[in-house]
């Protein structure tokens, strides 16, 4: 934004400013909006990646698949002191029958599929450590002997294929915001090149005249900015309305995972940069534009 | 300093050219002669010679020097061929020559819109041929330029033509509306003061562009044709404007088709161009002014502006 504001109202009539007329205003508007969405799911995948890893960070299922419904129970009980007495757990609950039932019933039906087929017993445990390997290891190795049937699940690991997905797609939205920078600029390159080629002759009668390349950037600059400005003001408020509107319908689903994902005030703070961050790149791209191209006169 | 008119001997050499009446010569704005070459008469001013040249160089330093200096255009021929002259503080040009003959290329060497292909250039005791293009703008600045076409911009009224050079050189706007106007009186055009080029007539956009050229107070005044487009009235003041300001201490090149305005500036030198080559059989190019030849300009000549 070197200089931009240094024109003189004379300076800048230099350049007739056909503002919103051309289809710059229009083309950034439309960068700016997807620009805006990208950024936003980028944004709210990261906020419900952060908030899942958050509540499953320590999280760890024992279950013990003994057939035997005696064995199962001595192995529970055994389990259950064992665990109690390892430093790394900090809160453990061991499900009751009903509770496995009803988060089977969806699979199996009925609520008394414990009568017909051994359920596993199941622990969940609250860890001072993240579930990591060596945590997960520990544990394994604690219950081997009183509980040799017991298997300790991570929590997030049961995630894992949803943590990749939403992190892929975190990935691919900041491909797409880089990819959406690169054709904003590219737009103003080829914008700021033709503006060059029209005003060519004003332009070599300002070189003879005394002009540095500055000044005629400047001159530029301003040109787009402007367009820029009108562009970016149009595409956040759609984007604005569109975010507002996503986000509602999710707030409705109440849907966990979805959830997670709400915008958080400093991501909105982000959002509202990206039209002054497109503006600083317009600016930028078109005095670079300018520079390099008068290099190669005289 | 002894000055000697030499009026039969001007036309012996003239006479004795084998392709064109005059080539380099002091003028004598107040003696004429009429010369017959071939089918055609043609009335010319008288050259002057004087002694002492070697004298008036050793106190002026030249402000534009070209050695052996040629210029071509991509691949093809030589426009330009081993052009060598000086130019010095205060003096007065006129360039002439054929269509073709090289005169613009020549002018845009002179305002550093070309470099030459070959030789050097020595402008304000810089070289101007290695220079590099960081370094031009504020040479071009020294510099008034009226270009054959004009060259105003289109978009911008006669007042912002005018007062672009100022604000190039970022003078502020509140120092501009003086000058600009006054200069838009002198040329005849206050009241079109807001008219777009394009609604101008040709004498008119000359005018602005005269006025563009001489509002920054050039160090070098250089113009291509002047007075093509304005009536002989106009076109009278307008040199008059330039042997004013030539007075004042700006170096003056005009080139014109004109024979006819060689006599209205005193003690102008002449370059003739032919074929892309400067001829100066009689070293009169050479010589600096004579300080003492050199008056004010009278009074009403010069808008305050360029005083």
């Amino acid at each position: 934004m070197i200089g931009l504001f240094r024109a003189t109202t004379a300076e800048r009539r230099l350049i007739p400013e056909g503002r919103l007329t051309g289809p710059m205003p229009w083309v950034i508007a439309i960068m700016i909006l997807f620009t805006v969405l990208a950024v936003a799911s980028g944004l709210a995948l990261r906020s419900a990646t952060q908030s899942i890893n958050a509540d499953l960070a320590g999280r760890v299922t024992v279950q013990i698949v003994a057939a035997d419904p005696v064995q199962q129970e001595a192995e529970r009980e055994a389990a259950e002191a064992v665990l109690d007495g390892l430093d790394i757990v900090d809160r453990r609950r061991t499900l009751s029958d009903k509770e496995i039932s009803s988060l089977l019933t969806p699979w199996l039906g009925g609520e008394d599929i414990g009568d017909t087929i051994t359920i596993p017993a199941m622990i969940d445990l609250d860890l001072t450590v993240p579930a990591d390997d060596a945590a997960l290891a520990q544990l394994q190795q604690a219950l081997a002997d009183d509980a040799p049937s017991a298997r300790v699940d991570a929590h997030g690991a049961w995630l894992r294929p949803v943590f990749d997905l939403l992190q892929s797609l975190q990935i691919l939205a900041v491909v797409l915001v880089l990819l959406l920078v690169i054709a904003t600029a590219s737009a103003v390159v080829l914008s700021v090149r033709s503006a060059l080629n029209t005003h060519g002759d004003t332009i070599s009668v300002m070189h003879l005249l005394g002009a540095t390349d500055v000044q005629v950037a400047r001159l530029f600059q301003r040109r787009v900015a402007l367009d820029a400005a009108f562009g970016s003001l149009v595409g956040i408020v759609i984007a604005a309305v569109l975010v507002f509107l996503l986000s509602q319908q999710v707030a409705q689903l109440d849907a966990g995972l979805l959830n997670a994902g709400q915008l958080r005030w400093m991501d909105i703070v982000a959002l509202a940069l990206v039209p002054i961050a497109v503006i600083a790149l317009t600016i930028i791209t078109a005095r670079i534009t300018v520079l390099v191209a008068l290099k190669k006169t005289l | 300093m002894r000055q000697k008119s030499v009026e039969n001997r001007s036309v012996d050499w003239l006479h004795g050219a084998s392709d064109h009446f005059f080539d380099l010569c002091r003028i004598r704005a107040d003696a004429y002669s009429t010369i017959q070459y071939g089918a055609k008469s043609v009335t010319i001013p008288v050259c002057q010679m004087w002694d002492g040249g070697d004298q008036y160089r050793a106190r002026m330093q030249e402000i534009v020097t070209f050695d052996n200096v040629g210029l071509r255009y991509g691949t093809g021929n030589e426009v330009l061929s081993d052009i060598s002259f000086r130019l010095f503080p205060g003096s007065f040009y006129f360039l002439t020559g054929a269509s073709g003959a090289g005169k613009t290329s020549l002018l845009k060497l002179l305002y550093l819109a070309q470099r030459p292909s070959r030789g050097v250039i020595h402008m304000f005791d810089t070289d101007i041929v290695t220079l590099t293009r960081d370094r031009l703008p504020g040479f071009r600045r020294r510099i008034g330029v009226v270009f054959q076409d004009f060259r105003l911009v289109p978009h911008l009224s006669a007042f912002d033509n005018i007062a672009l050079p100022l604000r190039v050189a970022g003078v502020v706007e509140k120092d501009l509306e003086g000058p600009v106007s006054e200069m838009l009186d002198w040329v005849g055009l206050k009241d079109r003061a807001n008219a777009r080029p394009a609604t101008l007539s040709g004498g008119e956009q000359q005018r602005v562009a005269i006025a563009r050229a001489v509002i920054g107070r050039p160090e070098i005044l250089v113009a291509d044709e002047p007075t093509g487009n304005v009536d002989p009235e106009m076109a009278i003041r307008l040199l008059k404007l330039f042997e004013a300001l030539n007075r004042l201490g700006t170096t003056v090149v005009v080139a014109t088709h004109d024979v006819h305005l060689l006599s209205q500036v005193r003690d102008a030198h002449m370059m003739r161009l032919n074929r892309g080559a400067l001829s100066d059989p009689t070293g009169a190019l050479r010589n600096p002014p004579r300080p003492s030849d050199r008056e004010m300009p009278e009074a009403g000549i010069l808008p305050e502006a360029l005083k």
